[in-house]
């Protein structure tokens, strides 16, 4: 997986290119505007990973630059600019994801892996698996070992997009924006108690867990390995 | 004088003489002694073509009439001489000569020798020459049995046989009046010029001194006194309200810096105790040595405490970009209904498990222009807030239509909030609860005031016997 970093700060360059690279992925790093365009425009990445506020081209502009001239690499825009109305203005400007400055690194990569896999997976598909647990898009209906779970309108959009990202961390972030369209956090917990609810349906009376809480991080929902995790 | 009193300046009063050249040099560039200037040359001219007007068509009537009375006495004393020849003539003259008739006319008939026949002049005026023709001439007359100098008006006629006729109309009283009009205008374009004079200069003057109180006055805010303002006339004129406009351009400015000032104020006060709390922490791992099982928690803690600055200082941006009024406006038509039903399935789950019960009663069709974010977040503050203060029981979400706005109401049966409180809790980092021992920043109902301002709406706390109930007012849009 090719990423490429549009960051002018050096240091945060510098632990992007550190990080995204010890997890696994190979990473380009631009230091404008202009130079990221020239080289999202010439390679070919499957993310970038790019800064709001830069020199010489900033990252809206040239996110719009790159959409006008038919490339639709997936973008995570980073920025400093943390107001829901600019997180909703970045989103409207083409980019895929909005995370605010400063970050939990296990945000991004999080966000990154939903990401790539967004592009990956476009198929159209009518029903979402992970190990026994079953989800019908089109009847909306979630069966675990061939037997019906009842699950309200919601807790189904929790669960399917938990399912999209099965075997990756999702954050609380990311449910509440992707599953409630809300762009802030707010005070009280109210995420894991839905959680807790859905893991109460479709985990309680079975004897393997699928959805994990991640300490730190958020959730995880994963086909239980063979050899017991950890 | 005058000229001296026009260029004093209106700033102050009379200064040294070293002072005048340079103030009047000032006053000479200013657009008020523009103004004033031009408006004494309008002044000046609209006066001198008014007085020439009256002056014109006064005499000139009184002329017109003189020569139509004697027209009239000529087609007269023709008829008569057609009808009845010169001795007719010469008596209808001496009949109209004989009574002072006292409208001035005067007549004359002579032989062809000049010695009169009959007539009110005692001889053929000298210098009026023989022929016939209209002619200007003095005369002394016996009009009311005193003898005169006139000057007059007339016409001589040559009769066949060279006897003389000279009709004339005296026009002393006419000059008399000419003359008196023409001394009555000369005054009065006289004073109306002076007053013009005066006139423009205070005008001038007062302008001057209404511009320069602006001057002064930005100058003094500009110099850091920020509660400074115009002081207005209380006229309502143009003045008043460009004075008043810039008050209020003052008063935003104003608030605007004591907001600025109060953050950071806030900042220093609230966000240093973290702070430092964050760094004895980290302070303590790093003397705990590498590997100890207590760094990774003391590392862990201090990632939380940097979270929660985070949030805060998260808070303050959001709060202080909206109550700047900078941000721009990503607003649409919103029913409001469809916002609480969002935001109470959300926290249903949570009220549920802390022992709440959460209710909502939505109205169709209330509708308001806004941002679907900043009132979603708004609301979900007021529900963590209720979340957090109260002890259990019914929290309740109302959408309504009240008195012409969308309303939506939070209601609970915690402790509510005292009446003395009630406008405290709004400001930053304010926290009733004295030992702060549930999480929060204090920032909550202050960033809901910030978004209800954002929305032109209002936002009111009232006691819910018992309990808080928080109302949000919005205008309702127009369909």
């Amino acid at each position: 997986m090719k990423l490429l970093v549009v960051e002018d700060d050096r240091e945060t360059a510098l632990y992007l290119v550190k990080g995204l690279s010890e997890s696994g992925y190979t990473v380009d790093r631009a230091g404008d505007g202009r130079e990221g365009f020239f080289l999202a425009t010439s390679g070919s990445y499957d993310a970038i990973v790019l800064d709001r506020m830069l020199p010489s081209m900033d990252g809206l502009a040239m996110l719009g630059a790159l959409r006008a001239a038919g490339i639709s690499t997936p973008a995570l825009i980073l920025s400093a600019l943390g107001s829901v109305d600019d997180r909703v203005k970045g989103l409207r400007a083409g980019s895929d994801d909005y995370l605010v400055k400063p970050f939990a690194f296990s945000e991004l990569l999080a966000r990154l892996e939903a990401l790539l896999r967004r592009g990956g997976t476009a198929a159209a598909t009518t029903k979402l698996r992970v190990a026994d647990l079953e989800l019908d898009l089109l009847t909306r209906t979630v069966r675990r070992r061939d037997k019906p779970i009842e699950v309200l309108p919601r807790e189904f959009r929790l669960l399917e997009y938990l399912m999209r990202n099965a075997g990756h961390v999702v954050t609380r972030t990311m449910l509440l924006e992707h599953v409630w369209d809300y762009h802030f956090d707010p005070q009280t917990n109210v995420i894991d108690v839905h959680v807790s609810r859905l893991r109460q349906k479709i985990d309680k009376s079975f004897d393997s867990p699928l959805l994990h809480t991640v300490r730190g991080a958020g959730y995880c929902l994963r086909a239980p390995e063979p050899s017991p995790p950890q | 004088m005058i000229a001296e009193w026009l260029l004093l300046p209106a700033r102050e009063t009379w200064t040294v003489p070293r002072h005048l050249f340079g103030n009047a040099q000032r006053l000479l560039r200013t657009h008020a002694f523009r103004l004033a200037a031009l408006y004494f040359v309008v002044f000046a001219a609209s006066v001198l073509g008014v007085l020439l007007f009256v002056y014109w068509t006064s005499a000139d009537f009184v002329e017109r009439q003189t020569e139509a009375t004697l027209d009239a006495e000529i087609t007269g004393l023709a008829e008569q001489y057609a009808q009845r020849g010169l001795s007719g003539l010469v008596q209808i003259v001496a009949a109209r000569s004989a009574g002072d008739r006292g409208d001035g006319m005067l007549y004359l008939v002579t032989d062809p020798d000049g010695r009169p026949l009959a007539g009110n002049i005692a001889a053929w005026p000298a210098g009026v020459p023989a022929h016939a023709g209209r002619l200007s001439f003095t005369t002394t007359a016996r009009i009311k049995e005193t003898i005169e100098t006139h000057s007059a008006r007339g016409a001589s006629f040559i009769i066949p046989g060279h006897y003389r006729l000279l009709v004339g109309r005296d026009i002393s009283d006419a000059t008399a009046f000419r003359n008196r009009v023409k001394i009555t205008l000369l005054w009065a374009g006289l004073v109306a010029l002076v007053v013009g004079l005066l006139g423009g200069t205070a005008m001038s003057r007062n302008l001057l001194r209404r511009v320069e109180q602006v001057n002064r006055t930005s100058e003094r805010v500009m110099a850091g006194n920020l509660s400074d303002r115009i002081p207005l006339n209380g006229t309502s004129d143009e003045f008043d309200q460009l004075a008043a406009n810039l008050n209020r351009m003052l008063d935003q400015i104003e608030r605007l810096m004591t907001a600025m000032r109060e953050v950071t104020d806030d900042v220093a006060h609230d966000l240093r105790t973290p702070l430092s709390r964050l760094r004895v922490r980290l302070e303590l791992a790093l003397l705990d040595g590498a590997g100890g099982s207590g760094q990774t928690e003391a590392i862990r803690s201090a990632i939380e405490e940097a979270d929660r600055l985070l949030a805060t200082f998260n808070a303050l941006l959001s709060i202080a970009e909206l109550e700047s009024g900078t941000r721009r406006d990503e607003s649409e038509v919103l029913d409001l209904s469809e916002v609480a039903r969002s935001a109470a399935e959300l926290y249903e789950p949570v009220a549920e498990e802390k022992g709440f019960v959460l209710s909502l009663a939505t109205a169709p069709g209330v509708r308001v222009r806004g941002s679907r974010h900043l009132l979603s977040q708004a609301l979900a503050n007021l529900l963590d807030n209720a979340l957090k203060y109260a002890d259990g029981g019914e929290i309740q979400i109302r959408v309504l239509h009240g008195e012409g706005r969308a309303a939506l109401e939070v209601t609970d049966r915690g402790q509510g909030i005292p009446e003395a409180e009630r406008e405290t809790v709004f400001n930053r980092f304010v926290r009733l609860e004295p030992s702060r021992s549930t999480p929060g920043n204090g920032l909550g109902l202050s960033l809901v005031r910030a978004v209800m301002r954002r929305h032109r709406g209002t936002i009111e706390l009232a006691d819910n016997r018992p309990g808080l109930r928080v109302r949000l007012e919005f205008p309702e849009p127009a369909t």
